[in-house]
C-alpha cells in the first residue's frame, strides 16, 4: 500500500515496475479480484471515455444553453488553418472540451476524478494516442497511472470543488493526466511525479466559481486549460526539468490553500465568475425561464 | 484512507453533469424504489437547499425520477425519465422547500400506490455518494455502499436476537447496525449493513421471525 507519491515511486523502483503496474497490483489486493477483472473494469471506463469524445465532437448542447459546440469549432479550425499551438495540443483541448460538453448535456461520462473535471484525462490520452500509437493495454495503463496519483491526492487532500476549489478538481485531473502522459511517452516513474508536481503547481489557488451553480461556465474551458497544461508539463518533465518543491509537498500546499479558501469560492456560486454582473444575469435568466415553465 | 479503490478516482460512469446533483440524486431515487419494492403510482419530491435552487439546471429532477424508475447512475434513459413516468401513469410533483436542513443537498421523497406508501429523506454528500437519513419517520444513516437489510419490528425484547440468529445461520457478517424507534414498545426499525447480498430464502425466514413486521433489502 502506498500512502503518498514518495512511497509509490519507491515501490516502482524497488520492484522495477511502472506506476500503472503498482496501481493494478494494489487494486487486485484491495478488491481481492484477478488481474483480468480489474483490467476489464478499466476497459469499460475507457470505452465510456471514447464514446463521450466521439459524441462531443459531433456537437452537443446543454439544457441551459450555456455550453456546447466548442469542440466542433476547434476541430474545424484545426482542419482548415495552420494553428498556433499545434495539432496535438489543440486535439487534447478539443477532446477535453468535448467530454465536458457531453457531461453538461447530460451525456454519459466517466468521472476522472469528478464529473466536472472529466475532460482532462481523456483529452490528454486521446491526443497523445495519435502520436505515440499505444496498444490497448498501454491506454488502460494510462488510466491506472492517472488513478494512482488521484488516489494519493484524494486521501491526502481533496478532489472536489466544494471541498478545495477548482485546484482540487481540474488541478488534480490535469496533474494526473500529466503523470500518465509521461509514462506512455517512456518516461520514468520519478519523471511522472515531476510532471504531476509541475502541473499542480501551475493550478494552485484556482477557485470553483460556477455560473448559476452549473457544471458549465467556466468548467468546460478549465478542462481545456487542464489538458494543455498536462501535456506541456509532461514535455518539461521528459526534458529533465524537476520541481524544486517535491510532489507530496505540492499536494500538501494545495490542501492548505483549499482549506483557507473562502466558501464563496468553493462551488457555492456566490463568488468569482458566478458573482459577476453577467454571471448573475445568466443565472437569473436560466432559473427565471425554468420557473415559468412550471 | 477515505478512498480505497482506483475506481473511486477513475469512475463512476455516470450521466452528467454533476456527481452530487445528478448521480447522487439518481441513487437516492433508486434507494426509495428498492425500499418501496415496486413501481409507485404517485411521487412527491421535495428539494431543499442547493437541490431546490439548481435542480432544473443539474437535471436533479430527471435523475431522481430515473432512480425511482429503477435506473442506475449510468442509464441514459434517465434523461427521458419524466416522459417515461408520465407514460407509465405515475403522477409526479416537485416542490422547492425553503425549510432549513442540515445538509445543502437534501431531498424528501413521498411515494405510494393503493397498497401503501413510503417517505424517505436522502442527502447527496459528494462524488455521487449518498446517505438515507430518514425512512417513514425513523432516523437512520444508510450509505448505500453496502447491501443492507431494513427490518420493521415491534419494539420487544428478543426481536434483534432473532434477526441476528438468522443472519448467523446464513453466515452473513454484519458490518454496521442501528435500531431506532418512535416510542417505547411501538414500531421500531432495524438497519443492518452486511457484506454479502441477501437471498430470498433468508428474507422469507426473517419475515417469519418473532416480532418482525416487514423486511426490505438494498442489494449492492
Amino acid at each position: 500500500m502506498f500512502r503518498n507519491v514518495k512511497e509509490l515511486i519507491e515501490i516502482t523502483e524497488k520492484e522495477n515496475i511502472a506506476i500503472s503496474e503498482a496501481m493494478i497490483r494494489q487494486e487486485m489486493d484491495v478488491q481481492d479480484k484477478t488481474r483480468e477483472e480489474i483490467i476489464g473494469l478499466m476497459e469499460r471506463n475507457l470505452q465510456v471515455m471514447e464514446k463521450a469524445v466521439e459524441d462531443g465532437l459531433k456537437g452537443v448542447k446543454s439544457h441551459s444553453g450555456l455550453t456546447g459546440g466548442d469542440a466542433v469549432l476547434l476541430q474545424k479550425y484545426m482542419d482548415e488553418r495552420d494553428t498556433l499551438s499545434g495539432h496535438l495540443l489543440l486535439d487534447a483541448v478539443s477532446k477535453a472540451v468535448a467530454t465536458n460538453e457531453v457531461n453538461a448535456a447530460m451525456g454519459t461520462i466517466c468521472a476522472t476524478p469528478t464529473a466536472g473535471s472529466a475532460g482532462c484525462v481523456p483529452g490528454a490520452l486521446f491526443a497523445v494516442k495519435a502520436k505515440l500509437d499505444p496498444t490497448r493495454e498501454q491506454m488502460i495503463n494510462f488510466l491506472f497511472t492517472s488513478g494512482a496519483f488521484g488516489y494519493v491526492v484524494a486521501n491526502n487532500a481533496f478532489i472536489s470543488g466544494a471541498a478545495g476549489g477548482c485546484q482540487a478538481e481540474v488541478g488534480s485531473a490535469a496533474a494526473m493526466a500529466s503523470a500518465a502522459v509521461v509514462e506512455m511517452a517512456g518516461g520514468s516513474p520519478s519523471q511522472s511525479a515531476e510532471a504531476f508536481a509541475i502541473t499542480l503547481k501551475n493550478m494552485l489557488g484556482l477557485v470553483c466559481d460556477p455560473v448559476a451553480g452549473l457544471v458549465e461556465v467556466p468548467c468546460v474551458k478549465r478542462n481545456a486549460a487542464g489538458a494543455s497544461n498536462a501535456i506541456v508539463s509532461a514535455d518539461m518533465a521528459l526534458a529533465g526539468i524537476t520541481s524544486r518543491i517535491p510532489c507530496d509537498e505540492v499536494i500538501g500546499a494545495m490542501y492548505r490553500i483549499g482549506q483557507s479558501m473562502p466558501t464563496a469560492l468553493k462551488e457555492t456560486a456566490e463568488g468569482g465568475l458566478a458573482a459577476t454582473p453577467t454571471g448573475k444575469a445568466l443565472a437569473a435568466k436560466i432559473y427565471g425561464i425554468s420557473t415559468e415553465k412550471e | 484512507m477515505k478512498f480505497k479503490s482506483v475506481f473511486d478516482i477513475i469512475g463512476p460512469v455516470m450521466i452528467g453533469p454533476s456527481s452530487s446533483h445528478t448521480a447522487g440524486a439518481a441513487r437516492i431515487g433508486k434507494s426509495a424504489r428498492t425500499l418501496f419494492g415496486r413501481q409507485p403510482q404517485w411521487v412527491e419530491v421535495y428539494f431543499y437547499g442547493s437541490f431546490a435552487k439548481t435542480y432544473k439546471g443539474h437535471g436533479t429532477d430527471v435523475a431522481i425520477i430515473g432512480g425511482i424508475l429503477d435506473y442506475s447512475t449510468d442509464d441514459t434513459r434517465i434523461t427521458n425519465s419524466l416522459e417515461t413516468a408520465k407514460d407509465k401513469g405515475i403522477k409526479v410533483h416537485f416542490y422547492q422547500d425553503e425549510g432549513a436542513t442540515d445538509h445543502p443537498n437534501t431531498a424528501r421523497l413521498k411515494m405510494g400506490d393503493e397498497r401503501g406508501d413510503l417517505e424517505l429523506v436522502g442527502i447527496s454528500i459528494g462524488g455521487g455518494k449518498v446517505e438515507i437519513t430518514e425512512l417513514n419517520g425513523f432516523d437512520l444513516h444508510l450509505s448505500g455502499n453496502h447491501p443492507a437489510i431494513l427490518v420493521m419490528h415491534n419494539d420487544r425484547f428478543g426481536a434483534i436476537a432473532s434477526v441476528a440468529q438468522i443472519l448467523a445461520k446464513y453466515k452473513i457478517n454484519i458490518g454496521r447496525m442501528e435500531v431506532s424507534r418512535k416510542d417505547v414498545g411501538k414500531e421500531a426499525l432495524m438497519v443492518i449493513e452486511v457484506d454479502q447480498n441477501i437471498d430470498e430464502s433468508l428474507e422469507k425466514e426473517l419475515m417469519h421471525a418473532n416480532h418482525i413486521l416487514q423486511v426490505a433489502k438494498i442489494i449492492d
